[in-house]
């Protein structure tokens, strides 16, 4: 007793940040609304309707298999909202709802809950909620609706999108989302500045958006160079299919990008490499959720060979090093 | 065996607290590849479950003749020749079920259930005994498929019994399969595929490893004989390269 004041004694930590998974999620929602309100004006508000459905599965799948695991309920952080609008944002906006249903219930089910729940599911679920649902209904994903200048409008005219059919829309408006797409990858600019709201609040570090974008355009550039036009197929590589979505949103997932500095760049430069092979050589028109997939399940081995050392530690001699390797093997 | 065991106990092991595919993850391959469909599920399993309880009882008969150091190549020529014969029926009956199930008819001969239970049980068991736990296995075996192929095939082709006609002809019967309304026109394709091969083989292991656990008891420990589903049968136990001996050795090191 100092002054009469009580002494409070505790562990540490003494300070913590004011950071919890609740907020950082609801910042993830927050930079998701301009892309989210870009799709309602390019798609016409069934945009808005099926987000909201996958929304509304995603939550109700999170909470009714946490009662069944009877496990504690963990749909206030808000994790499963994220989930549910990322797909929604990988669906074009004219799928029938009940196919959405199954892509959020995959996701939610098998990839996130069945693995342990928020923080253990080994890839994005919202990434293997599209994988799953372009597997199995790959006519109806991958035939998008025109965009039609206007509100309240939906166009059911399906396009392919412009890496499919080789033709590629003015940049203004690839920028502006005026192209056939997935619901929320469309909007260049919406998603950019969603991209700068999340640096500001500092919830994602740039490091894996700017060199994953820029490790497509370092290989889109070499490619062009090859088939001519090196800049304007360059420009529309990066434009068009998901890839600022993917970069922004989904790459930069904490649960299944590196936590290491130097792992986030292997993860990123990895994700760009395995998009663009996939993008010139594969069968398929576009390669980001695959690629951010494959990435996704290397992240442990990543880890394990990023992991820094300790400061202050004296480095290890060659000696050293050999005696320890005589040691393993005995 | 130290301890004698109830006829009736060899044949029920198979079915779930030994299920071959689902507990001991045994013949894995076979599994992925015919349980697309509930027709091929059923051709594989009494295909694989004849050729079980043929090898089985011969390998019993033949248990004190085969010397032990050759014994592996005996039992392959004991089954390979029950897998022809089993093969050529298939031939020259069911055609449409030879091409469903393609190359997996003849690599029944290295399914490994059948080396497997050739060499954990019927090598040292009476021939009464080696039949039971053979058709145990078999019917086991076809069990799993068919639970697998009836949810792979309803949700992932929108069909059951789809072909099941081909099977029934044989013996005469006009058979049709079942087209479920709303999911036929809309599969979720991805179940037919590998993926989804993997996915539900992961789930229906899980719900078995639940019932044939269930509460309270102990979970299986890799370490150790204790907790081994193959411990009854193990060729290995209660020698020096028991895993029993081995976790010691490791406990000691």
């Amino acid at each position: 007793m100092i002054n009469g004041k009580m002494l409070h004694v505790s562990a540490s930590p003494h300070a913590r940040s004011r950071q919890t998974t609740q907020n950082i999620m609801l910042d993830v929602v927050i930079a998701l609304i301009p892309a989210l309100i870009a799709s309602a004006i390019i798609f016409g508000l069934r945009a808005l309707l099926v987000t909201a459905v996958s929304v509304a599965t995603c939550v109700v799948a999170e909470f009714v298999m946490r009662k069944i695991l009877k496990r504690n309920n963990t749909i206030q952080d808000l994790s499963a909202v994220v989930t549910g609008m990322l797909l929604a944002f990988n669906v074009p906006s004219n799928i029938p709802l009940w196919m959405v249903m199954t892509g959020d219930i995959f996701a939610i089910v098998i990839i996130k809950q069945c693995f342990g729940g928020i923080g253990q599911n080994f890839i994005n679920p919202a990434i293997g909620g599209r994988i799953f649902m372009l597997l199995s209904y790959s006519t109806p994903m991958t035939s998008w609706p025109t965009p039609k200048q206007g509100f309240m409008t939906f166009d059911a005219v399906t396009s392919a999108t412009p890496l499919a059919s080789g033709e590629f829309p003015s940049i203004t408006d690839m920028l502006l989302g005026l192209r056939g797409g997935s619901l929320g990858e469309t909007c260049i600019i919406a998603l950019v500045i969603g991209f700068i709201y999340l640096l500001v609040r500092k919830v994602i570090r740039p490091i894996i958006p700017l060199t994953y974008i820029g490790t497509v355009a370092v290989v889109m550039f070499i490619a062009g160079l090859v088939k001519g036009e090196a800049v304007t197929f360059t420009v529309n590589q990066l434009l068009s299919g998901g890839l600022f979505l993917g970069a922004i949103f989904m790459a930069t997932d904490y649960t299944t990008s590196p936590i290491t500095t130097k792992g986030k760049y292997i993860f990123a430069i990895g994700c760009g490499l395995f998009t663009c092979l996939i993008r010139l050589f594969g069968s398929l028109p576009e390669g980001v959720s695959y690629s951010i997939a494959l990435m996704n399940v290397l992240v442990p081995l990543i880890e394990r060979f990023t992991t820094p050392k300790p400061f202050g530690t004296p480095k290890e001699t060659k000696e050293e090093k050999k005696a320890k390797k005589e040691a393993a093997k005995a | 065996m130290a301890e004698k065991k109830s006829l009736g106990k060899e044949f029920s092991k198979g079915l779930i607290q030994e299920n071959p595919v689902l507990r001991l993850v045994l013949g894995t391959c076979p599994t992925l590849a015919t349980s697309t469909s509930l027709t091929s599920a059923i051709g594989m399993g009494v295909a694989a479950t004849i050729v079980l309880v043929c090898s089985n009882v011969v390998i019993s008969l033949l248990r004190k003749i085969i010397p032990s150091k050759i014994r592996i190549p005996a039992y392959i020529v004991v089954i390979a020749s029950f897998v022809t014969i089993v093969q050529m029926l298939v031939k020259a009956f069911m055609p449409a079920l030879d091409s469903a199930l393609g190359v997996y008819l003849p690599l029944i001969v290295v399914n490994c259930i059948i080396l497997g239970r050739a060499e954990a049980f019927a090598g040292k068991n009476s021939v009464p005994a080696s039949f039971l736990d053979g058709l145990g296995m078999g019917i086991g075996f076809t069990f799993a498929l068919m639970v697998m192929a009836t949810i792979r095939e309803s949700l992932g082709s929108g069909t059951l019994f789809d072909g099941i006609g081909d099977l029934t002809s044989v013996f005469g019967i006009a058979a049709h399969g079942i087209e479920i309304p709303g999911l036929v026109n809309n599969p979720i394709g991805i179940l037919v595929a590998a993926p989804g091969g993997f996915l539900v083989f992961g789930l229906v292991m899980a719900l078995a490893n639940k019932i044939a656990e269930g509460k309270g008891k102990p979970k299986a420990e890799l370490k150790g004989c204790g907790n081994c589903p193959m411990a009854k049968s193990c060729s290995l136990i209660n020698t020096d390269e028991s895993c029993d001996n081995k976790a010691k050795e490791e406990a000691k090191a």
